[in-house]
């Protein structure tokens, strides 16, 4: 190392390092160094220049940092790596195979230990699809190797500028990641060796596309309440808020196991361990019933759980959003879970704290809602170079204080999301799971995708909204019954608000631990809800309140025990047809 | 090599700054005053100057006083000689016994669990307290809150439980506990002979603020290595909310920005790090946290308990003596329901709940003055069945009688097709003559 170069431990507090730069040494703003702590490098980034101080968030523990301890900088910003043999992978925040890392007394995470993403030594079947002589950039294909399912396509790196020149391309055979398996040269005549790895610096969205498109595909989450009622698109944004015990994590679970989609990418962000290890240990069993794979050969985790150092979380959002970039450029349909982007904004406070910068509200720092509005803009369906479209959905989860959509997370996120299904204590006290509430949720996919919605049926979205209307409806006579009793109100509100309750009990509720009901297929929604507003249109008359609540229990006990049969069957068969001899002649 | 230093150039609340060279951040230093000497922690560097957080607090302290650095971070004793023990909020023995010189040191606090070294517990804990049991089962390596308002039983839940469960160490970290309530606690365990598997770290509510900070942390470090060793420890915490008002005075000596009702915007990390040492080792033990959270003002929004119930998997409210069905909740349930426990657990568990609300609702709009139908009789039936049955914290019930009790008491109310089970569940336990 040059005498000159790197700095020193000026002040410490936290996972915040004050540094002084050595004189003739540059930094730059996001720069990764490295503090030497107890003689063990810790990763750092800069986040603050200040004359020749700059302020490092240190990405492990500071326990025992001394003033004076050693800084080098890398010259790098934080940066992806990126490659074949990113699936089934678990990291951590910094991209570190957890799987790799050497335990203390058996169990605990090491600091200071930076492992290889990918590795090294596995041989990859490499096909060539370019020639020698074809000119490139930034993004085009040189070959493919298989990855699970999928071909992973091996591409000029993403942060190549100008037009490039491939002087030589390596034939069909087994490479590893670091063999060269290209040169390109580009119009100064410098020459470049290229391997089946990139690096990317996380916080830089990647724009080598032809353009953005409009979304306008349904991404099938196989959830009833928002694929009928508040539709996502491929390439769209979602926001998931809610109190704490509302169902976020079951929810995620669920659309991380069944949403139709090539690819999922779960950053677990300052949320709990035992969630991951969950999908961690559950995962590598599930079959993917589009594949008949392993689910874990279309995952990613990147886990930096509550109790690993904050400023890793910071980093895992952006890690977890390079990473789905990078296969978006594939042509792939790649969905990001975060959970929870309020942690990650935590975690952004705190540094902002110890920086002891001016507050915004609550405290956040001043540029939260840039930042994560710099966040969801990254996804997006997309025209690739070639002419295929990939896309990159992401939904975020968030963790409001008190429960209140108020506070400066929820609503700087709703500002930039296409969906919204907010999560109600009220629902999921009374045991109506999910418990997004109708209410308040909406999805501005509903209208865009208007188009391809209606191929699932004639007059599909309109059908769609007649229930939201009537569901609404519902809840308003519902208020009215609180205030003026049963009695006070007609026989016809009362059939209204009981129609409402079926589509709640076996539309819009789904049990998220039965075999059957977990995930319902496109077939069966369009199905199942063709039934259901069959019933909504059909006019029921009754004499009593009576007669009309003893009906419709029934009615809905048929829909209830129809919606646990596996569809089709026998049994199936049966409680549908006793529903349509009630509802008689369509 | 250990230096003494006798300028203390700054005292604010509990903090102290003195200037000093080469000191690492965490590192510990006794500092001795005309009171007698105390722990203090290094909770910030900057240039020459060292800020220390002084444990038994700053009162007496004065600017010519003696501080000793020792060179490593804190640390507590650690072996089987610590079974049966008391202790108060620096580790020293508060129960006459010998001191513990002989046993190896371990630090506090130290670095979370490699998440892909746990696995997915799956052991149930009964409780016989059917509302847990039935309700919001508790599962091995859980680490669940009590929310409750200042005045409920909590401590006695504690307690009880503490006693019943099937543990191999429980470890009681009080913190800030009322003198009264950990004599309570203490002849509870004596009482019910299980004190020798028991550990206890109390922290009296008259005692230095600070060291309130420490009991979390030296509970779970012991707990962590009993659990390495294959143990399974049950550590219980009361009250999480005096251990968050600890922090919240050492942040505002600190001059942090306040992010909430004075809190500090590190609140959610600090209370996570320590819930987050609940963890079913892979090839081990396990650590299983029920710490209490009191609620000021009866208020859940209030930033502890909300934070809290972000970190830790589900909670129970306690409210007028009872333990309350709606909020109340155990997210790892669904691993051991219906699997672990009878078949019949998850459906019963839910229709019980959906009727409850049901009931509630009947009642308030009666409340209203409106009329009764012939159903909201069966409804208020139902209501006051559930409450003696199961919410009365009196009952002492095993999961499957309680589950038994279950379908009697619905059956005695409702016909089958209102209670919206799986038929071929009906069929089987609907109890005959109903």
């Amino acid at each position: 190392m040059d005498s000159v170069s790197g700095g020193r431990v000026v002040g410490v507090t936290g996972p915040l390092a004050t540094v002084e730069v050595m004189e003739g040494q540059e930094v730059s703003q996001n720069e990764v160094g490295y503090v030497f702590c107890q003689g063990v490098p810790l990763k750092s980034e800069i986040i603050r220049v200040r004359g020749n101080l700059v302020d490092m968030q240190v990405f492990e523990n500071t326990t025992g940092m001394q003033v004076g301890d050693r800084v080098d900088f890398s010259g790098e910003l934080l940066a992806a790596t990126l490659g074949p043999g990113l699936l089934g992978n678990i990291y951590d925040g910094l991209q570190n195979p957890l799987e790799k890392l050497d335990n203390l007394h058996g169990y605990f995470l090491q600091r200071g230990q930076y492992v290889s993403s990918l590795d090294k030594e596995k041989t990859w079947e490499f096909t060539p699809t370019i020639t020698k002589g074809s000119r490139v950039r930034a993004g085009h294909y040189l070959g493919k190797v298989p990855e699970g399912i999928f071909d992973h396509q091996i591409m000029v790196p993403l942060s190549f500028l100008g037009t490039w020149e491939v002087v030589d391309i390596k034939t069909a055979g087994s490479y590893t990641v670091n063999e060269q398996i290209a040169l390109l040269k580009n119009e100064e005549g410098r020459e470049e060796s290229i391997t089946m790895v990139q690096e990317w610096p996380v916080k830089i969205p990647v724009r080598t596309y032809s353009e953005r498109i409009l979304p306008t595909t349904q991404l099938l989450t196989q959830m009833r309440l928002i694929d009928i009622f508040y539709p996502l698109a491929e390439g769209g944004t979602a926001c998931i808020p809610g109190p704490f015990g509302a169902g976020k994590t079951v929810l995620q679970q669920i659309i991380s196991r069944y949403a139709e989609t090539d690819i999922v990418i779960i950053v677990a962000c300052g949320e709990r361990a035992g969630e991951v290890v969950e999908t961690i240990r559950e995962f590598p069993e599930l079959e993917d019933p589009k594949t008949g794979r392993s689910l874990m050969e279309r995952t990613i985790i990147i886990c930096n759980t509550s109790s690993m150092p904050v400023a890793a979380r910071e980093a895992s959002i952006y890690t977890g959003v390079a990473l789905g970039e990078y296969y978006r450029q594939m042509g792939l349909k790649v969905l990001i879970l975060a959970d929870s982007t309020s942690r990650w904004a935590q975690a952004l406070r705190e540094s902002s704290a110890r920086m002891e910068e001016i507050p915004g509200e609550e405290a956040f720092p001043a540029y939260l809602e840039s930042r994560i509005a710099a966040v969801y803009e990254r996804a997006g369906l997309v025209r690739l170079y070639n002419d295929s479209t990939g896309s990159l959905t992401i939904i975020g989860t968030v963790s409001p204080a008190g429960g209140n959509f108020e506070e400066p997370v929820t609503q700087n996120t709703l500002k930039v999301v296409g969906a919204f299904y907010g999560l109600s204590r009220t629902r999921s006290d009374e045991r109506k799971y999910p418990a997004i509430d109708p209410l308040i949720s909406w999805s501005l996919y509903l209208d865009l995708m208007e188009d391809s919605l209606n191929e699932r049926h004639e007059g599909w979205v309109d059908l769609v909204k007649e229930a939201q209307a009537l569901f609404n409806k519902g809840s308003e006579i519902h208020q009215m019954m609180l205030v003026v009793g049963e009695e006070g109100i007609s026989v016809e509100d009362l059939v209204i608000y009981l129609k409402s309750e079926i589509i709640d009990a076996v539309c819009l509720q789904q049990d998220a631990f039965d075999v059957v009901e977990r995930a319902t297929s496109e077939e069966r929604q369009i199905s199942d809800f063709l039934l259901l507003m069959r019933m909504v249109h059909h006019d029921f008359t009754f004499d009593t309140k009576e007669e009309a609540r003893k009906e419709m229990t029934h009615m809905q006990n048929l829909f209830f025990q129809l919606k646990y049969c596996v569809f089709e069957s026998e049994e199936y068969q049966k409680y549908r047809k006793e529903i349509e001899i009630i509802l008689g002649e369509e | 090599m250990i230096i003494e230093h006798t300028r203390i150039t700054a005292i604010q609340g509990d903090i102290i700054t003195v200037p000093a060279k080469e000191i690492g951040y965490g590192e510990l230093a006794a500092v001795k005053s005309r009171r007698g000497t105390s722990l203090a922690q290094v909770i910030r560097l900057r240039g020459d100057d060292v800020l220390l957080q002084v444990f038994a607090g700053s009162k007496g302290v004065a600017t010519g006083d003696q501080v000793r650095f020792l060179g490593h971070p804190m640390q507590v004793a650690f072996g089987d000689a610590l079974l049966g023990r008391i202790f108060n909020g620096s580790g020293d023995p508060i129960d006459g016994g010998s001191e513990l010189v002989a046993l190896p040191r371990i630090d506090i606090g130290g670095p979370s669990v490699n998440p892909i070294k746990r696995v997915i517990p799956r052991g149930f804990i009964e409780t016989r307290v059917p509302m847990v049991d039935v309700f919001n089962p508790l599962v091995e390596s859980q680490k669940l809150p009590i929310f409750a308002a200042a005045g409920e039983p909590y401590n006695e839940l504690l307690a009880r439980i503490g006693v019943r469960a099937e543990a191999d160490v429980v470890i009681l970290g009080g913190i800030g506990l009322k003198y009264d309530e950990y004599l309570k606690f203490r002849r509870t365990f004596e009482e019910a002979g299980v004190l020798s598997r028991t550990i206890m770290f109390v922290h009296t509510a008259s005692d230095p603020v600070v060291e309130r900070l420490l009991v979390p942390d030296m509970a779970l470090a012991v707990a962590e290595h009993f659990g390495v060793q294959g143990k399974r420890v049950l550590v219980l915490l009361s009250d999480m909310t005096a251990f968050a008002d600890a922090m919240k005075e050492i942040a505002i000596s600190m001059d942090q920005v306040p992010s909430n009702l004075g809190y500090p915007g590190s609140l959610y990390s600090d209370l996570a790090s320590r819930y987050e040492k609940a963890v079913d080792f892979d090839g081990a033990g396990s650590i299983t946290i029920l710490a209490v959270t009191t609620m000021p003002g009866d208020d859940v929004t209030h930033p502890v308990p909300d934070n809290t119930g972000y970190i830790t998997e589900g909670q129970f409210y306690l409210k007028q003596g009872a333990i309350e069905p709606f909020g109340s909740l155990s997210r790892l349930k669904q691993l051991i329901i219906g699997s672990v426990t009878r078949e019949d657990h998850g459906y019963i568990m839910n229709s019980m709940i959906r009727l409850f609300a049901r009931s509630r609702e009947v009642e308030q709009k009666l409340a209203m003055g409106f009329d009764k139908t012939a159903d909201d009789d069966r409804y208020l039936e139902y209501a006051k069945l559930f409450y003696e049955r199961f919410m009365d914290l009196r009952v002492d019930i095993g999961l499957n009688d309680a589950l038994d009790l279950g379908w009697k008491t619905m059956a005695e109310c409702f016909r089958p097709d209102e209670v919206g089970i799986k038929q071929e569940f009906i069929d089987q336990y609907w109890p005959k003559g109903h």
